[in-house]
């Protein structure tokens, strides 16, 4: 592989040190797991970070499903993320997380909340979960306008009826996950009002130019004094925020923001894909980061412990034209992925360089990488986002202070009282 | 000082929570909070799996190779695990072991 940016040779482990060197040379299993189950979806999401939308007829059967989660038990990799596609329109999801939970696999996992009836959420809050599973709620929108727009006409009404279903029944501490986008950053304290209400907390994530992403990351994305917006808005109130690490590019404002500072791609953080493809992140869904199957002789353990391609990544890096940069150590030179699928070499700045250096290199020569899969259906559905006009103005005016503001309380948006 | 205290204390691996051997040490993780720590040395995982059979930390400390001269370190270190509930004092034959 050359994927990867030049290193030095002799890799050695330090004793002691800090915990991001120690990271950055690897572990023996992941720490932050993302499988995958499908890439069915009843969504069709603009910036699906994996193009989903049918399944795969090669997805892994219940009993594959469930050698994977005996694996992940011996190697004791405690919890995992699990996502698609839609999980819960797997028939076997619900199985499928009541075996997690059995063998000592925690279970979070991220839906639309197509399937978050009444019934599910009760199931969800009992004792069979053992409190062991969490839900994260997709949101990209504190309004159905901004919402939809993205994620398509109705499923604003839908993750909301899926939390008032899980606040009903007493499922405690729900996630609202939301991807940071240039039409959400003026809502984040809609967003943590939102949370409130529900008993849940705000997670926020930064939107990667991957999947179909990468059609839309030059409309989407936030805008330079956004990302200033959205920085300050995290230290000022981000205490309680979850935020997945993954803003650690913004760290070059000055404070670091906390969690951990690096890329941990094939280093701490892995996906699984629902064929048992194994990728260095979540967000680098190319054959470029496939560092091998699970359903080869050795399974996950040896992708994970021996693949070329992660035993490249866990070299040392040389930080290539970020090293000389005074604000290197505490970003790292930011998001492989995000520099990857915008064509950017990725020993050099993040596109969304906080210090300006990512705008340069994007104005240069580059060529965007051709997607190397792409789950989307070829016919539109009734729920797919129509991105055609965009907002004028921003969502919602400067001077509507209600944590409320923009959300009809009325039957017509939704059955949340 | 408050945490030296702990070396004369019977203590032990809380039963909610798993040790990981990593290259560095070990990761911990408590199934019930499901805090995740880091322990950054071997010594202290050596420690740590101890607790249970010596009759007191220092027991631990010593069985696992730690001078002396580190125990009040260690004592700060354990006191960390504790807060999470990594760790936690034990019953012993002389009673309830206070924190």
């Amino acid at each position: 592989m050359t994927i990867a940016p030049a290193r030095p040779s002799s890799p050695t482990r330090p004793v002691g040190g800090t915990l991001v060197e120690q990271f950055e040379l690897g572990l023996d299993a992941p720490i932050c797991l993302t499988w995958e189950l499908t890439y069915a979806c009843n969504l069709a999401c603009a910036h699906c970070l994996s193009s989903s939308g049918r399944r795969d007829p090669r997805e892994l059967s219940t009993a594959q499903a469930e050698a994977v989660i005996d694996e992940l038990q011996r190697m004791q990799v405690f919890y995992v993320n699990i996502g698609g596609g839609e999980p819960t329109i797997r028939p076997d999801f619900w199985h499928l997380l009541e075996y997690a939970v059995g063998h000592q696999v925690g279970v979070k996992f991220s839906t639309n909340g197509v399937r978050l009836t009444p019934e599910r959420a009760a199931f969800l809050a009992s004792p069979a979960c053992h409190g062991y599973v969490d839900v994260q709620i997709s949101l990209d929108g504190a309004t159905a306008e901004v919402n939809d727009y993205v994620r398509g006409p109705g499923s604003y009404d839908m993750a909301l009826t899926a939390l008032q279903n899980l606040q009903d029944a007493g499922f405690d501490d729900v996630k609202i996950s939301v991807v940071c986008t240039r039409q959400n950053i003026g809502q984040l304290d809609e967003f943590q009002a939102l949370a409130d209400r529900f008993g849940a907390t705000l997670r926020l994530t930064r939107l990667r130019p991957s999947g179909r992403g990468a059609d839309v990351w030059d409309e989407l994305h936030p805008l330079p004094h956004q990302q200033r917006e959205l920085y300050d808005w995290l230290l000022a109130k981000g205490d309680d925020v979850l935020t997945g690490d993954s803003f650690f590019h913004l760290s070059a404002f000055g404070e670091a923001l906390p969690g951990l500072n690096l890329c941990g791609a094939g280093r701490v953080v892995c996906l699984i894909d629902p064929v048992g493809d194994v990728y260095a992140c979540p967000f680098a869904i190319h054959d470029e980061f496939l560092a091998g199957n699970l359903l080869a002789p050795g399974g996950f353990q040896r992708v994970w412990q021996d693949s070329e391609l992660f035993t490249e990544l866990r070299s040392p890096q040389t930080g290539g034209a970020c090293a000389k940069c005074q604000f290197y150590d505490t970003c790292r030179g930011g998001c492989m992925a995000a520099k990857f699928f915008t064509g950017l070499p990725l020993d050099g700045p993040d596109p969304e360089c906080v210090q300006g250096y990512g705008e340069q290199a994007l104005s240069a020569d580059r060529t965007v990488p051709a997607a190397s899969q792409d789950h989307s259906r070829s016919t539109p559905t009734r729920n797919q986002p129509v991105m055609l006009t965009l907002m004028s103005r921003p969502p919602v005016s400067a001077c509507a202070e209600s944590p409320l503001a923009g959300f009809d309380p009325g039957p017509t948006a939704g059955c949340c009282p | 000082m408050l945490d030296e205290a702990i070396l004369d204390q019977a203590w032990t691996l809380s039963p909610s929570v798993a040790l990981r051997p990593e290259p560095f040490g070990a990761l911990a993780y408590h199934f019930g909070n499901r805090k995740l720590t880091f322990l950054k040395r071997p010594e202290l995982v050596a420690v740590v799996r101890a607790l249970g059979e010596q009759p007191d930390v220092r027991s631990a400390l010593v069985a696992a190779g730690v001078p002396a001269a580190q125990h009040g370190a260690y004592a700060d270190a354990l006191a960390r695990l504790a807060d999470t509930d990594m760790i936690r004092p034990r019953e012993t034959d002389q009673g309830r072991a206070v924190a």
